[in-house]
């Protein structure tokens, strides 16, 4: 504490270098924030998955439907304590030009399935009787402002109805939501009576898109896995089954893989800061070697000295890791708004706050440590008569 | 009154590439505690280097430097730099302040390696700078003293910890008569009223009148002897 004067008179020597250091820094950690919450929002689905639950689909391709009677064998599995189904129904909401995700779901079983998802007593049970019910997720009622018992007029792209249409029309009967922010960032989705849309549909019928298998110890994954598939090996409808966070993050991949991506945006970033910020420090403390000498002169010990030329390099990183990530924190709620909550919520978490702070500490270190051995070095005599 | 510094047998030398330099010839020197040693001599003789080994700055190459019955050119960096700390002030002919710092700041500087706290700091600091006849530049920067004032802080700044030893290197060479003689006249009261021994090299007949004792350096060796002013 008592070597912040010393630190402050270093940083403030050269104010507008410092200044335009400081501001490199914080532009950097801006770009770290934005990126990393992007990042995180597309990890984040699978992130906040069960790791007791798999996911079955057809071996070859998960747009290939697997037959509804493969729910009592895979119920029979050993390690399996419950199984649900969903399938994909794809739809667009009146004239809007998103989709958002519609799945057709065996409504209890989903429910039980996916017990992340809060819903009052009342309204399951409506949903579980009322065949041609929905529910929605509260980020979906929220943005299009719809009322429980209201009708939801859907169109499906990939499932006309019987009599060819592709206008389908259910009563919203529940609204899903979630205690934990994470789960909340996924409740855009609707749910719709898979009996119903079975009943309606014009083919495919008594099929279904996959099936959550509950197992009953996450270690298991992998064997129970290799016996489900097993069953119907060699059969038309053979299965591929897999820990449903790796099939998440699968999925998340086929629109790129974010995270490999932004991996490499930021290695970018920080090498060009770590060139610019360490060739400052460098110069700075070049500059300072007469003051560092009478400092040392005076009695600060080498390890003082070390000491007070890496402190420098970590707070100015940490003052604009700081900043950057603040400014990041401020811009993401904008962005959110600008975006109408069609992606989800963008936000500077306690983990990134975390992450940031590792990497300016990693970097002070590499900026810091080459000037401290310089100045640790420095010899008293010859940094004074200017031959240092 | 014993001996404050005891020097003996101390050579120095330097390598520059291929070239040795030596600076210091088997030099033998006592300094009493409450002496006041002015080191002539004229330039490359080997006297700022002479006191650089008084004031642990530098380590000679041979022989031994002694302060009050301890070896100091054998201690180890860290320890050295402590010692310097607690028993020698510094007085440069440049002042070497940090000029980002105000006077106040400047003098605090050596108390920063204490366990004072920040107010028992700032109180001496105050001190050291009223008695210097500075307590109202307390707040400036050394950029906006003139250089009798900046040599009057520096002063402040090497005796805020109350050393023993005050080494002193050309402290009047960049001010004008009156002014020179006003710093001269504060290292005589700290010496005579304050007890410290000071150590001062100068070219200036008229400053080196101020001391106890006149040493003449030639060619690295003591030449002629001490003798009184």
């Amino acid at each position: 504490m008592k070597n912040f004067p010393l630190l402050g008179a270093a940083l403030s020597r050269k104010k507008i270098r410092t200044i335009l250091t400081w501001l490199s820094v914080a532009i950097a950690f801006t770009l770290f924030g934005l990126l990393q919450a992007v990042e995180v929002a597309f990890t984040a689905g699978a992130d906040a998955l069960d790791a007791k639950r798999l996911l079955t689909t057809a071996r070859y391709s998960i747009i290939e439907p697997l037959p509804l009677a493969h729910l009592r064998q895979i119920e029979q599995v050993p390690g399996v304590t419950a199984v649900a189904y969903g399938e994909w129904f794809g739809a667009k909401y009146q004239n809007e030009g998103y989709a958002f995700p519609v799945l057709a779901v065996e409504a209890a079983r989903y429910l039980d399935m996916y017990s992340e998802f809060t819903i009052s007593r009342e309204q399951r049970e409506a949903f579980v009787k009322t065949r041609a019910g929905a529910v929605a997720g509260r980020r979906l009622v929220d943005r299009y402002g719809w009322k429980l018992g209201q009708k939801l007029p859907l169109s499906s792209e990939i499932h006309p109805k019987a009599d060819g249409s592709t206008s389908w029309e259910f009563e919203l009967v529940g609204i899903l939501d979630a205690d934990d922010p994470t789960v909340r960032g996924n409740t855009d989705v609707v749910w719709i009576n898979a009996a119903y849309f079975n009943e309606g549909r014009m083919t495919g019928k008594d099929k279904t898109g996959w099936y959550v298998v509950r197992i009953d110890d996450p270690q298991h994954v992998r064997s129970v896995a290799a016996a489900i598939d097993a069953r119907f090996a060699n059969s038309p409808d053979e299965t591929k089954t897999q820990p449903e966070k790796e099939f998440a993050i699968g999925f998340a991949r086929q629109i790129g893989d974010i995270g490999a991506l932004v991996v490499r945006i930021l290695a970018a970033v920080f090498f060009t800061i770590l060139i610019l910020t360490g060739n400052t420090m460098a110069q700075s403390i070049r500059e300072r070697s007469h003051e560092l000498a009478i400092l040392k002169t005076l009695g600060f010990s080498d390890r003082r000295i070390t000491a007070l030329v890496l402190a420098e390099a970590i707070l100015l990183l940490f003052l604009g890791a700081g900043a950057g990530l603040g400014a990041a924190a401020v811009l993401l709620p904008v962005l959110n708004g600008v975006t109408g909550g069609r992606f989800p919520p963008l936000l500077v978490s306690a983990g990134i706050w975390g992450l940031g702070a590792a990497v300016a500490l990693v970097l002070a270190l590499l900026v810091g440590v080459p000037p401290a051995l310089r100045a640790r070095r420095l010899m008293i005599v010859e940094a004074l008569a200017g031959r240092a | 009154m014993g001996n404050l510094v005891e020097i003996r047998g101390v050579t120095k030398v330097y390598r520059r590439g291929r070239e040795t330099i030596e600076v210091l010839r088997r030099i033998d020197l006592d300094i009493a505690a409450g002496d006041f040693v002015a080191l002539m001599g004229p330039s490359g003789s080997g006297k700022t280097t002479l006191l650089n080994l008084i004031g642990g700055l530098d380590r000679p190459t041979a022989g031994s430097v002694v302060f009050n019955g301890h070896r100091i050119d054998q201690l180890p960096s860290g320890l050295l730099s402590q010692w310097r700390a607690a028993h020698v002030g510094f007085v440069f002919q440049f002042y070497n302040l940090l000029p980002a710092l105000s006077a106040q700041r400047n003098v605090e500087l050596p108390l920063l390696l204490t366990r004072l706290s920040a107010a028992q700091r700032r109180r001496r600091a105050e001190i050291a700078l009223t008695l210097m006849g500075l307590g109202n530049r307390a707040r400036h920067k050394p950029k906006e003293l003139s250089g009798g004032e900046e040599q009057r802080v520096a002063i402040a700044r090497a005796i805020v910890s109350d050393p023993e030893l005050l080494v002193c290197d050309e402290p009047t060479g960049e001010l004008d008569r009156g002014t020179a003689d006003e710093v001269l006249t504060l290292l005589q009261m700290l010496n005579r009223d304050h007890g410290k021994t000071v150590v001062m090299v100068t070219h200036d007949p008229k400053a080196a009148d101020y001391a106890h004792r006149r040493l003449q350096i030639d060619k690295g060796t003591l030449v002629g002897g001490p003798c009184p002013t």
